[in-house]
C-alpha cells in the first residue's frame, strides 16, 4: 500500500483535499517545516527595550536563551510602533553580535605604528591621569575650568548616561562638551 | 495623527523614521493631505497626496509665500492670531525691518558682525540683554528656553491689528514681497503647486481643521535653520495650529536619544532643563544669575528652584545657602564653546584630550579633513564604541594617510579605544522625539571588556577622585565634593541607572521621591537633577518604565512611559480650547475647562494651572506663572503668547527673511545682502568656500549640493556599516544626478563619478534618476547633486564621505552647520589616488580663488573671507 501512501502525500492532491485550493497554507507544509518551532519558545525570559536607532522609539522585545540574545522583534504593546520595526531595528540583533563588534581594549602608544593590548582597569587608570594631569597643566582659575579637555557624544545614550557625563565634566571644570544635536 | 492636513518638509520621513510615518499613511487614509516639499522625490513624495520640488535651501521663501498667501487673502484664524499671540502687541518704533534695509534688520552691528536686539523690543520695554553683552537666550538644538522678558507693564496692544507698528502689520509689511511668482522663481517651483499647498494648509486649519508641519535635519542643518523653523511658526500661528489635536510642529530627530541629550544636555551652554551655563562676563553669584535668567511671567519664574535644586543634587551637604549653594563651582562658557569651535581649537594644538563616547566625528562631522587633523593634534584620544570607526583608526585608515599628509609615525596622539556596550547590555532610558521617556531593560551581561557609559564615567569620576583624595587644591574641591555614589551590582560592578534617574527626577529633604516640578524649593529642600523630568521617578515606581499596552488606554497612552513635562503629551494644549474654555469644535477637542469642577480637564494631562480659570487676570504685581492670563496658553513664554515676532533670543532677526545658503550659485532676489550676515564662519585656512553666484571662479563649483540619510544606515554608520544585515541591503555609496546633468557631464549609471568642492574629492557610484530633479532659477536651469553621507574608509561596506566636501558656516542661533545646500562639481570617472588627490582638489581651487580675487564680491552685512 507504501504508493498509495505517497501519492496521498501528494500536495496536489493534498491542497484540495484539505481545503487548501492555492497551495499556500498546510499543503505546503513537509514533515519538517510542520516541526519547526519559532526560536522564541525556547527563551529563558525576554526583556522589553527600545530600538537605539533613530527618535521614533520602537519598542523591542528581546529574546534570551543561555546568557544569549537569540532574537530581537518590535513588541506590539507599543502605542508608537504596535510591533513594527524597519530594516535598522530589525537588525539590532545583527548589530549586538557582528563580526566586527569589539570586545577588547585596544591601545595605541603616541608615534605606535599598531594596537597593542591593554588591560581595561590600566587602561581607566591611565585616562584619569592624562585628565588629572591635562587640568592641572590648564586650569583657568577666574572662570574654574580648563579648555584643554573636552567630550563629544551623547544622542545615542542613555539619559542616566548623558547625566553623568554632564555631570562628571562640569565637576571637572570640562566645558567643551557637546553632541550629535549640534550635528 | 489627528492631522487633516500634513506638510513634510526638511524630511525624508518615509525612508528615515518609517516606523513614525506609518501614522502620516493612516492619516492619508483617513482623508487627510498629505504633502512633501523637497528638493528631491524620495518614497515620502512618492506616498505624498503632492509633492513640490524646490531648490535646496530654500524653505523661507516657500513658507514666507504661504505668511503672505494666509495674510493677503484673511485666510488667519482670527480669534486664535489675537488671543494667542503677539500679533496685537505695538514694537518699538525704532525698528526697521530688513525690507527697508537692503536685507539687514535694524541692530546690525558690522564690526561684531552681530545683531544687537534693543530696537525688537515690545514698546516701552526694555531689552533684558543690551548691546555689547553676550547672547542669553541662546537655544540649543530644538526647544529651548522661551521668553525672557524685562519687568514692566502688560505691553501696548492694538487688538484691532491696525496700529501700523503692531506685529501683525509689521508681518503683513515684512512677507509683501513673498509672491506666489517670486517663490517660483526662487524655489524653481511651479506657481501651481505652490498655491496647492498654501490653499490646503489654509482649507485644513480653523475650528474644525487642524494642520501639521514635520521637519528633520532638512531644516536645521542650514546657515539660517532656526529661522526656517521660525518660519513654519508663524504659518502655524497665524493659522491656530499649535496645542491642538493634529496640529504642531514635529521635529524628526535622528537619534535614539538626541532629545534625552538636549534635554539633559551634552552640550556646553546649557545645564539640565535648559538652565543657562554661566558666561565668563556675567553672573558672579547666585542672586546675580536667577535674576538675569528669570522671565516675570511663566514658568521661567521659578528658575531658582530649578537650580538650587540642581546644584543641591550635584553638591548635596556641600551645598548651602551661606555658600549660594556652591554656584561659583560652575564653570563659566565663552560665547561659544560649541563643536566646531572647539575642532578648531584642537586643529591649533590648543586641546589636549579628547573623549569621543558614540560619535564618529571623522565620518560624522562637516570638512572631515579638519576634524581628522584636529585629531592628529591631541595628545591622547578615547574612543568608545561598539567598533573600530574611523575616528579611532584615523592615525593609521584616513584620506590624509593615503596623501601623504599624515603618516602614523607622525602622529603623537595616544589612542585608547574602549569597547562599549550595546543598548540590549544596559538599563537605561531614551527620550524619543516627542519628548517620551522610554526604558529598556537590560538583557544579557556585556562581554570582557565591552562597559556601558554609565560603567564608564561612573568608574572614571570614582578613579579620579581617589587619585585627588589628599590634594588642598581650590580646583579640585568641586569634584572631590561631587555626589557621586551610585550603588552597583554584579561582577563588572555596574552602576544602577534607577538610582541615577531617581536623582534627576528629585527629592525632598527627607529622601522622598518627588512627583512634580512644581514642588522644587528654591531654599534648598530639595534637590533634582533635571526639573522638566522631575517626577518621572515617583511614587516609587520609574514612570519611564511603564508599559501598559496601547489597547488597555485611550489614544494618547498616558501608561506607556512617560514624557515630560509632567507626562503632557501635547504641549501648550490649553491653546486646544477657546479664550472662554471651551473646546474650538467638537471635533478637536482635547482639553477644556470644567465649570462645574472648576478645573481643567480632558483626555490629555492638562499643560497648564490646573485650577486656573479662562477669566482670570493676574494683578499688576503678579509673578511667575501667576503673572500668565487665563486665556494665554504659551505658558513657557513670559508673556504667555504664541510669538510671531520674536523679541528676544534670536542671533539673526526677530522674523524669517529670505537668505541665500553659505554656497549657491545665484544672488538673492530681495536683498544685495546675499546670505545670513550673522552666520558663523570659520577662520582655519583648512576650511576654504567656493566662490559664489555670479562671483568669478564659481563656475567651478556649478551645481547645487545636498546630502542625506537612507533607511538602512544611520548617521555616520558606527552601527549599522559594520552590521551585515544592512551592508548587504545599502552595499555602496552613491551619487544621484539627473539624465540631463549625467548627459551633460558625461556620467554613467552605474560607474564611478567624482564630486569635488573647496575642501576635498569624493568618489561615489552613479545613479542616474530623475528623483533629482533640476531647477529654473532666474530663468537658468540647475541641476541639484544628492550625496548620502553614511560612509567612510571601515566596515563592511566603505566609500567616501559625503562630509568631506562641507564647509564649517554654521548657523547663528545654534550653531548647526549647513550640510543641506552648498556647490560642487561633478565629472566621470573616480578619483586621483594618494597624492594626486590632495594636488587635483588644491589645483582646482586656485584656480577659483583665483578667479575671485580678480572680482571679490563685498556684501553691506560683511565683508566675506576665504
Ligand atoms: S525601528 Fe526604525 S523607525 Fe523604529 S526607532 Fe528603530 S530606527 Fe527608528
Amino acid at each position: 500500500m507504501e504508493p498509495l501512501k505517497t501519492l496521498s502525500r501528494w500536495p496536489l492532491l493534498r491542497q484540495f483535499r484539505d481545503g487548501d485550493p492555492l497551495g499556500l497554507g498546510q499543503a505546503a507544509q513537509s514533515e519538517r517545516s510542520r516541526n519547526l518551532k519559532p526560536r522564541i519558545d525556547e527563551a529563558d525570559h525576554t526583556a522589553r527595550s527600545i530600538c537605539p536607532f533613530c527618535a521614533v522609539g520602537c519598542a523591542q522585545l528581546v529574546y534570551v536563551k543561555d546568557g544569549e540574545v537569540t532574537q530581537i522583534e518590535g513588541d506590539p504593546a507599543s502605542p508608537i510602533s504596535r510591533g513594527r520595526l524597519c530594516p535598522k531595528g530589525a537588525a539590532s540583533k545583527n548589530m549586538h553580535d557582528g563580526p566586527l563588534r569589539e570586545y577588547k581594549v585596544k591601545y595605541r602608544r603616541p608615534y605606535g605604528t599598531s594596537w597593542e593590548e591593554l588591560s581595561l582597569d590600566d587602561a581607566m587608570d591611565m585616562i584619569a591621569d592624562r585628565i588629572i594631569e591635562a587640568r592641572a597643566a590648564d586650569w583657568d582659575e577666574q572662570n574654574r575650568r580648563t579648555m584643554s579637555i573636552a567630550n563629544l557624544g551623547g544622542a545615542t545614550l542613555d539619559n542616566e548616561e548623558n547625566y553623568l557625563i554632564k555631570k562628571l565634566c562640569t565637576g571637572l571644570g570640562i566645558v567643551q562638551v557637546e553632541n550629535q544635536a549640534r550635528i | 495623527m489627528n492631522s487633516d492636513c500634513i506638510v513634510i518638509m526638511g524630511s525624508n520621513m518615509a525612508e528615515n523614521h518609517p516606523v513614525g510615518f506609518q501614522w502620516v499613511m493612516e492619516a492619508r487614509e483617513r482623508g487627510a493631505e498629505v504633502i512633501h516639499v523637497d528638493p528631491r522625490f524620495t518614497r515620502t513624495s512618492a506616498m505624498a497626496t503632492k509633492f513640490a520640488g524646490i531648490r535646496a535651501g530654500t524653505d523661507i521663501a516657500f513658507l514666507g509665500g504661504i505668511v503672505n498667501y494666509i495674510l493677503e487673502h484673511g485666510r488667519w484664524f482670527d480669534e486664535y492670531v489675537k488671543s494667542y499671540t503677539n500679533a496685537p502687541v505695538i514694537i518699538d518704533d525704532k525698528y526697521v525691518d530688513a525690507e527697508d534695509a537692503d536685507g539687514l534688520f535694524s541692530g546690525w552691528d558690522p564690526e561684531k558682525k552681530k545683531y544687537s536686539n534693543e530696537t525688537w523690543q515690545y514698546m516701552g520695554m526694555e531689552a533684558k540683554a543690551s548691546a555689547g553683552q553676550p547672547p542669553k537666550g541662546e537655544q540649543s538644538g530644538h526647544g529651548g528656553h522661551g521668553g525672557g522678558l524685562s519687568h514692566g507693564e502688560p505691553p501696548e496692544e492694538d487688538e484691532t491689528l491696525q496700529h501700523p507698528n503692531c506685529v501683525f502689520q509689521i508681518l503683513k509689511r515684512h512677507y509683501k514681497r513673498y509672491t506666489p511668482e517670486f517663490v517660483s522663481e526662487t524655489c524653481g517651483c511651479s506657481v501651481e503647486d505652490f498655491l496647492y499647498v498654501a490653499e490646503k494648509l489654509c482649507e485644513n486649519s480653523g475650528r474644525e481643521r487642524t494642520s501639521a508641519f514635520a521637519y528633520a535635519v532638512g531644516w536645521t542643518q542650514h546657515t539660517f535653520g532656526v529661522q526656517m523653523i521660525r518660519a513654519a511658526c508663524v504659518i502655524q500661528l497665524l493659522l491656530g495650529n499649535i496645542g491642538r489635536p493634529g496640529g504642531g510642529i514635529m521635529a524628526l530627530r535622528g537619534h535614539a536619544s538626541i532629545q534625552g541629550s538636549t534635554d539633559i544636555p551634552t552640550l556646553y551652554n546649557i545645564l539640565p532643563g535648559y538652565l543657562q551655563m554661566k558666561h565668563t562676563d556675567d553672573a558672579k553669584n547666585l542672586k546675580e544669575y536667577i535674576e538675569e535668567n528669570t522671565a516675570p511671567g511663566g514658568w521661567w519664574a521659578k528658575l531658582d528652584t530649578y537650580i538650587v535644586s540642581l546644584l543641591k543634587a550635584w553638591w548635596g551637604p556641600f551645598a548651602t545657602e551661606a555658600n549660594d549653594y556652591c554656584f561659583d563651582y560652575l564653570p563659566r562658557i565663552d560665547d561659544d564653546n560649541s563643536n566646531y569651535w572647539t575642532v578648531q581649537q584642537m586643529l591649533q594644538g590648543r586641546v589636549k584630550g579628547y573623549i569621543v563616547a558614540g560619535e564618529n566625528p571623522a565620518v560624522g562631522s562637516s570638512n572631515g579633513r579638519v576634524n581628522r587633523l584636529a585629531l592628529s593634534k591631541l595628545d591622547w584620544l578615547v574612543v568608545r564604541d561598539l567598533v573600530e570607526i574611523e575616528t579611532a583608526a584615523f592615525w593609521y585608515d584616513s584620506p590624509e594617510v593615503e596623501t601623504g599628509e599624515l603618516s602614523p609615525e607622525q602622529i603623537g596622539t595616544e589612542v585608547f579605544f574602549m569597547p562599549a556596550s550595546t543598548h540590549v547590555e544596559k538599563d537605561g532610558s531614551f527620550t524619543n522625539t516627542q519628548r517620551l521617556l522610554q526604558w529598556h531593560f537590560k538583557a544579557v551581561e556585556p562581554k570582557e571588556d565591552c562597559r556601558s557609559e554609565l560603567w564608564f564615567y561612573y568608574h572614571l569620576g570614582k578613579k579620579i577622585r581617589e587619585k585627588l583624595k589628599e590634594s588642598q587644591e581650590d580646583r579640585d574641591k568641586p569634584i572631590l565634593e561631587l555626589q557621586w555614589h551610585y550603588p552597583t551590582s554584579g561582577q563588572i560592578e555596574e552602576p544602577s541607572a534607577e538610582a541615577v534617574i531617581a536623582e534627576i527626577s528629585g527629592r525632598d529633604a527627607t529622601g522622598q521621591a518627588l512627583a512634580a516640578y512644581k514642588l522644587l524649593r528654591a531654599d534648598g529642600t530639595t534637590s533634582c537633577g533635571c526639573w522638566i523630568y522631575c517626577g518621572v521617578y515617583a511614587e516609587d515606581e520609574n514612570k519611564a518604565a511603564r508599559k501598559k499596552p496601547h489597547w488597555e488606554q485611550n489614544y494618547t497612552a498616558l501608561e506607556w512611559a512617560w514624557a515630560w513635562p509632567a507626562n503632557r503629551r501635547l504641549l501648550y494644549n490649553r491653546a486646544s480650547a477657546d479664550p472662554d474654555g471651551k473646546p474650538w469644535s467638537e471635533r478637536k477637542k482635547l482639553v477644556w475647562w470644567d465649570d462645574e469642577q472648576k478645573k481643567w480637564t480632558g483626555t490629555d494631562t492638562p499643560d497648564f494651572e490646573e485650577e486656573k480659570p479662562p477669566d482670570y487676570v493676574p494683578d499688576d504685581d503678579a509673578e511667575g506663572p501667576d503673572a500668565i492670563r487665563g486665556d494665554h496658553p504659551f505658558i513657557m513664554q513670559a508673556d504667555g503668547r504664541g510669538w510671531l515676532f520674536v523679541p528676544q533670543g534670536l542671533q539673526d532677526g526677530p522674523m524669517p527673511t529670505y537668505y541665500e545658503p553659505h554656497e549657491s550659485p545665484f544672488d538673492n532676489p530681495l536683498y544685495a545682502q546675499r546670505a545670513n550676515p550673522a552666520r558663523q564662519v570659520s577662520t582655519v585656512d583648512e576650511d576654504p568656500y567656493n566662490p559664489v553666484a555670479n562671483e568669478p571662479g564659481a563656475d567651478e563649483y556649478p551645481f547645487v549640493m545636498t546630502t542625506y540619510r537612507l533607511t538602512e544606515h544611520h548617521t555616520a554608520g558606527g552601527m549599522t556599516r559594520f552590521t551585515p544585515y544592512l551592508s548587504e541591503l545599502q552595499p555602496a555609496m552613491f551619487v544621484e544626478v539627473h539624465p540631463e546633468l549625467a548627459r551633460e557631464r558625461g556620467l554613467t549609471h552605474g560607474e564611478w563619478a567624482t564630486i569635488v568642492t573647496a575642501r576635498s574629492a569624493i568618489e561615489a557610484r552613479v545613479l542616474v534618476t530623475d528623483r533629482m530633479r533640476p531647477v529654473k532659477v532666474d530663468g537658468r536651469v540647475t541641476h541639484q547633486v544628492g550625496l548620502p553621507y553614511h560612509w567612510g574608509s571601515r566596515g563592511l561596506t566603505t566609500g567616501g564621505s559625503a562630509n568631506d566636501l562641507l564647509h564649517l558656516a554654521l548657523d547663528p542661533n545654534v550653531h548647526i552647520m549647513e550640510t543641506k545646500g552648498l556647490t560642487c562639481d561633478i565629472q566621470p570617472g573616480r578619483r586621483p589616488k594618494g597624492a594626486a588627490l590632495a594636488e587635483f582638489v588644491t589645483s582646482k581651487r586656485d584656480r577659483a580663488l583665483r578667479a575671485r580675487e580678480t572680482a571679490p564680491r563685498v556684501e553691506p552685512g560683511s565683508e566675506r573671507s576665504t
